[in-house]
């Protein structure tokens, strides 16, 4: 069977070149960085150069950047550094509540220990009301933390914005770019962001390396003690080969910016448009002109969203569900539930994420599968009366 | 993650749909997750002569849907609720624990339909 992968969201294949690029780092050049003999040798300069890739993507300085095993480590150190480095200031953080739960999870155990967190509502169409988060800010305040995109339904956060707002008020800024970086033109100099973090795996590196950002003069404490690596920003000898995939992967995504996102953009418009087209009932969820290229987040009034992917897998077909009657309260993703999506309507949400190698014959599939796939789980629906449209209540609201 | 006797009923599921004249109906809807289930029951003598069913939820919900309508018809109704959720789960070869609690929907939708029908609502 066929398989067509629409979950580039959660992660990506690594890519061949990055991929070729890595394999000597785990043989003849294995040395550790640290060491100064031959072997360290060969190593160092592999992970200067990828500095000097990861920087020039998001054009930073290449002393500004810290590698970590993860995006959700960038999340972490970022939160956690900053509310121990800065506590003689503050002890406020202002968020939104529908950031990654590298982020709200970080917060929550940050409160714990007496942190005073605010979380940004957002409307219907997942936007910010820039406002409601400069009126947040007080002399209590150190840190603001708002996603450059968002995972689930693609909303592009106005980063440029909310960077001037927090320079207005001698606020830190971070941004969580895990979904971002690389899709999206990210700079940091122009949107005034002061820590950044990004992860391999969602752009064709491998899983388990990423980075944080961290401005020029803006300490922060360690979540990692130990040796000296990364001038003491993060001990733990370096990843190596991973780093040295990251810089590839960095640099190819900076040379595609111009090309992919533009036809990515032209593919998921497509697939929504026929879905939109072909399937009653639809409610496509993130503000329609303010979303990454390769994401479509919608809902299926009347089915419920990790059946629909069943049947998509069984036709080899791999999406997402930000709704899984696993996760418990009613399973519907908190980002929607902050959309303020009626919860019956949140639980048939589905997840398209595009990659670089997908194809038209790839939307295709998807457009050919999916409507008999819908009508059959909608036909076995108590919630779905054939010709009455059931879900108009939902809809309408 | 799931057997192949769960995809089977969840791509294949047995005895769905509505029934024009049911002599009861029951509806129920876990609180856990928001899966719901319909049951239709035709019932004659005591004994289920026929059985229908509409569920919204996960694979594991209406595969549990779809076995239990097929244990259960030609029981009686005191056969019938005898039947548990862990009978339903153990008919499809066990699910993953934290899908345990879909295939409550079923026995708990049958008995409640069980009920409707011993209180004369259809
Ligand atoms: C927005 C966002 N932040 C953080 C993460 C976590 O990244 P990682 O899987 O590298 O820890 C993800 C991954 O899904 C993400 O989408
Ligand atoms: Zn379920």
């Amino acid at each position: 069977m066929r398989r067509i992968y629409l979950d580039n969201n959660a992660t990506t294949a690594v890519r061949p070149e990055v991929l070729e690029g890595m394999l000597p780092f785990f043989t003849e050049a294995f040395g550790n960085p640290s060491s100064l003999h031959w072997a360290g040798r060969q190593a160092s300069p592999a992970i200067e150069q990828a500095r000097r890739e990861v920087a020039a993507l998001i054009n930073a300085k290449e002393e500004e950047i810290v590698f970590t095993s993860c995006g959700s480590e960038g999340d972490n150190l970022a939160l956690k550094g900053t509310v121990e480095a800065l506590q003689s200031r503050g002890n406020h953080i202002i968020t939104t509540a529908v950031e990654h739960p590298a982020v709200l999870d970080t917060c929550r155990f940050l409160e714990k220990k007496g942190v005073e967190v605010t979380y940004l509502p957002v409307d219907r169409e997942g936007l910010l009301d820039l406002d409601r988060l400069e009126r947040a800010i007080t002399s209590r305040t150190i840190l603001i933390s708002v996603m450059w995109a968002n995972n689930e339904t693609g909303v592009l956060f106005p980063i440029r914005e909310i960077g001037a707002l927090a320079r207005k008020h001698q606020v830190r800024f971070f941004t969580d770019a895990v979904q971002a970086a690389g899709r999206v033109p990210v700079d940091v100099e122009e949107a005034q962001v002061d820590l950044l973090s990004l992860s391999g795996h969602k752009i064709g590196a491998p899983k388990g390396v990423g980075i944080l950002y961290i401005r020029k003069g803006n300490p922060l404490a360690p979540l990692i003690h130990g040796g000296h690596q990364e001038r003491r920003r993060r001990a733990g000898t370096h990843n190596v080969a991973g780093i040295v995939g990251l810089g590839i992967a960095c640099r190819k995504a900076a040379e595609e910016l111009e090309t992919v996102p533009t036809r990515v953009t032209v593919l998921r418009d497509r697939l929504q448009n026929g879905i939109v087209s072909l399937i009653p009932e639809i409610k496509v969820n993130g503000a329609l002109g303010l979303r990454l290229p390769n994401t479509l987040n919608l809902c299926f009034a009347g089915i419920e969203g990790e059946a629909l992917l069943l049947r998509l897998d069984m036709e080899g077909i791999a999406a997402s569900s930000g709704s899984a009657c696993t996760s418990g309260s009613l399973g519907m993703s908190h980002v929607l539930e902050a959309m303020q999506v009626n919860p019956l309507l949140g639980q048939s949400s589905v997840r398209f994420s595009l990659g670089r190698n997908t194809t038209s014959e790839d939307i295709d599939r998807v457009l050919e599968v999916l409507p008999p796939s819908v009508q059959k789980l909608r036909d076995m629906s108590p919630f779905w009366k054939a010709g009455s449209r059931c879900c108009a209540v939902c809809l309408s609201q | 993650m799931y057997s192949e006797k769960v995809l089977d009923h969840f791509s294949n599921p047995r005895n769905v749909g509505e029934m024009a004249d049911p002599d009861a109906t029951g509806e129920f809807g876990s609180s856990h997750c928001g899966d719901t289930i319909k049951v239709f029951l035709k019932v004659e003598d005591g004994v289920i002569q026929d059985i229908k069913f509409k569920t919204f939820g996960c694979a594991a919900a209406i595969a549990s849907s779809s076995m239990m309508t097929e244990m259960v018809r030609g029981m009686t109704i005191e056969e019938a609720l005898q039947l548990t959720n862990e009978m339903v789960a153990e008919a499809l070869d066990g699910l993953p624990p934290e899908k345990m609690h879909c295939s409550c929907l079923a026995a708990d939708g049958l008995h409640k339909a069980i009920s409707n029908y011993r209180d004369g609502i259809r």
